[in-house]
């Protein structure tokens, strides 16, 4: 069984960065790493790989500049080759515009299944895995936290607002998987070693016969206009405990008669 | 452009009407003059309580049968935008299947979707739609340059549900169009995770716990105290990926959206995916041994001192209180 995972790029979330003034979008001049919402659906690819006994894990990510070092972090974890789709059209790109890129992307290879996160951690829209099944023409189940794969058939619990529903859903799909569903295993030394030989093919949008204009800037056909400071929540007091704190928290709770 | 006519994507449960889309409704009828709802499930039910809120017709694609909603009810949008008859403006929320909805209408209708909305205003003949970036401490206004559908995703507790003494609302049936293989997953089965107490993202008071309670076992404290002040428990999503406890315990960007009465951080340091869960709390209370985190920039009451020391006397003043 072949599954596609779909990765993204993003900047170390530890360093929140800031907005261009200019563009009104995330500023990109640092060094790009995996998102780790996606760490979890290329762990999920390699154990149902391995559970068939046969296939191979994928990846597919894009990104304007040409950066693969998230893209090795997932080759070292076990994944097999990626394509990135790199060209400088697709700076500003929204959700569709994305799905559109790796739909193209992954129409090139048929996989089985492809795993995508709920939503990436910088951007968080939460709408591609849709977008990308139905440009695809394939089911889908999204919040998906276990996946087990039986011949043609993929059975997804999916997370709902008071427990899961059991999915079953026929291959070939767009499954998500949220965090936390498996435990990304660290990529080993060797591994590391052999994510620098492993195949990165990459593509631009003409490769990919897409027509730059409807991607990027101009695809998305949305507008920033304005960006204002949210109205910001004041700190209030601030006590250091030495044994008593518990008693101004009671205070607190009984001054606004909750108990 | 335009938005004279706005559908909202109904959810409801065994004849109760989600939150969610009493909330999309309540904005919908302060910008337009027609106000409609789209869903599936039994329609007959809920079409009071929608009327109530203001909804004058209920577009129904009946039951599911067992499929998801995201591809059918998108298929039925896009049917009715192909006859000249569908919306102006679709919104949706920030749920599972609100996003599923939005999601594959956008590619169908080769239109583009504005997500993470908390506000909505009028500008000309469009909407805009307002975004909190960076924790929440800025927000992006964005509005559409395309023609056709704008289609918004809105996250919960953005607007506040108001009845109208308005009349039943008229449903209508709408037909799902020819789906192929994207309508071919089935749910097989469906499981409630019991919970005692309040919802989470209904509890008057919310407990939430955090990387620095230190172990799992630990975690008891925090549904110990929930339990003692009749609230919910809550947690960040360092804990959740490190499995402590189930997703649906999740407050922040990724997980539920709150606004308690009180909220009480416990080894919580405040990261940016989860201040925008719980930043719109009344009041909220952070313990955390580290006087430098970002949660006591906007607690109320800010304890410097470690969780494990000041919860078990909470708990005990609380115990002792009855």
């Amino acid at each position: 069984m072949d599954v596609v995972v779909c990765v993204k790029q993003i900047p170390d979330p530890a360093d929140p960065g800031e907005l261009d003034p200019g563009t009104k979008t995330l500023k990109r001049d640092t060094k790009l790493i995996l998102d780790e919402s996606d760490s979890y659906g290329v762990e999920m690819a390699l154990q149902l790989v391995d559970a068939a006994g046969s296939g191979e894990v994928r990846l597919v990510s894009m990104t304007p500049g040409g950066e693969t070092g998230g893209l090795r972090t997932a080759l070292a974890m076990g994944a097999e080759s990626a394509i990135l789709v790199s060209d400088e059209a697709l700076a500003g790109s929204d959700s569709l515009s994305t799905a559109k890129v790796l739909a193209a992307a992954i129409k090139r290879s048929n996989p089985d299944l492809i795993l995508t996160a709920t939503e990436s951690s910088d951007g968080y829209t939460g709408t591609v895995p849709e977008q990308l099944a139905e440009l695809l023409n394939l089911p889908s189940v999204t919040f998906g936290k276990e996946v087990t794969v039986d011949g043609e058939m993929a059975t997804v619990k999916r997370q709902t607002e008071s427990g899961y529903d059991v999915v079953d859903c026929p291959l070939p799909a767009v499954v998500s998987v949220t965090a936390g569903v498996v435990e990304p295993r660290y990529p080993s030394f060797k591994g590391i070693m052999a994510a620098k030989n492993k195949p990165v093919e990459e593509l631009d949008l003409a490769a990919l016969e897409i027509d730059p204009s409807t991607v990027g800037w101009a695809g998305a056909r949305q507008e920033i206009t304005e960006i204002a400071d949210a109205p910001a929540r004041e700190a209030g007091e601030v006590i250091v405990d030495e044994g008593e704190a518990h008693e101004r928290i009671m205070a607190f709770l009984d001054e606004l008669k909750v108990l | 452009m335009g938005f004279s006519k706005i559908w909202v994507h109904g959810e409801a449960n065994d004849g109760v009407v989600a939150s969610i889309t009493l909330e999309l409704l309540a904005k919908a009828r302060e910008l337009a003059d027609s106000v409609e709802v789209v869903m599936a499930g039994d329609a007959e039910s809920v079409a009071s309580e929608l009327g109530d809120h203001g909804a004058s017709i209920v577009h129904s694609i009946g039951s599911l049968e067992g499929g998801l909603a995201g591809p059918r009810i998108a298929s039925a949008i896009a049917e009715a935008c192909s006859q000249g008859s569908g919306p102006d403006v679709l919104l949706c929320g920030t749920t599972y299947d609100g996003r599923d909805v939005a999601g594959r209408l956008s590619a169908k209708l080769d239109a583009p979707v504005i997500t993470n909305i908390v506000d909505l205003q009028k500008d000309g003949d469009r909407l805009i739609g307002h975004e909190p970036v960076f924790g929440g401490t800025k927000d992006v206004f964005t509005g559409f340059t395309s023609e056709g559908v704008a289609i918004f995703v809105v996250r919960p507790k953005s607007f506040v549900a108001e009845s109208t003494g308005g009349g039943s609302a008229t449903v209508s049936d709408l037909q799902v169009g020819e789906l192929g293989a994207t309508g071919s997953a089935i749910v097989k089965d469906q499981f409630v995770e019991e919970s005692s107490g309040p919802r989470l993202d209904e509890a008057n008071i919310v407990v939430s716990g955090g990387r620095g309670l230190g172990e799992p076992d630990k975690y008891e404290m925090i549904e110990k105290l929930a339990s003692l002040v009749k609230g919910a428990p809550g947690a960040s999503r360092a804990v959740v990926d490190a499995g402590w406890v189930p997703y649906s315990y999740q407050v922040g960007q990724t997980g539920k959206v709150v606004k308690p009465t009180v909220y009480l951080a416990c080894g919580i340091s405040g990261a940016t995916q989860h201040l925008v869960g719980m930043k719109g709390s009344a009041n909220i209370i952070a313990i955390n041994k580290d006087e430098e985190a970002p949660i006591f920039g906007i607690a109320d009451l800010g304890i410097v001192g470690d969780v494990h020391k000041v919860l078990p006397k909470l708990i005990e003043a609380l115990e002792s209180k009855g």
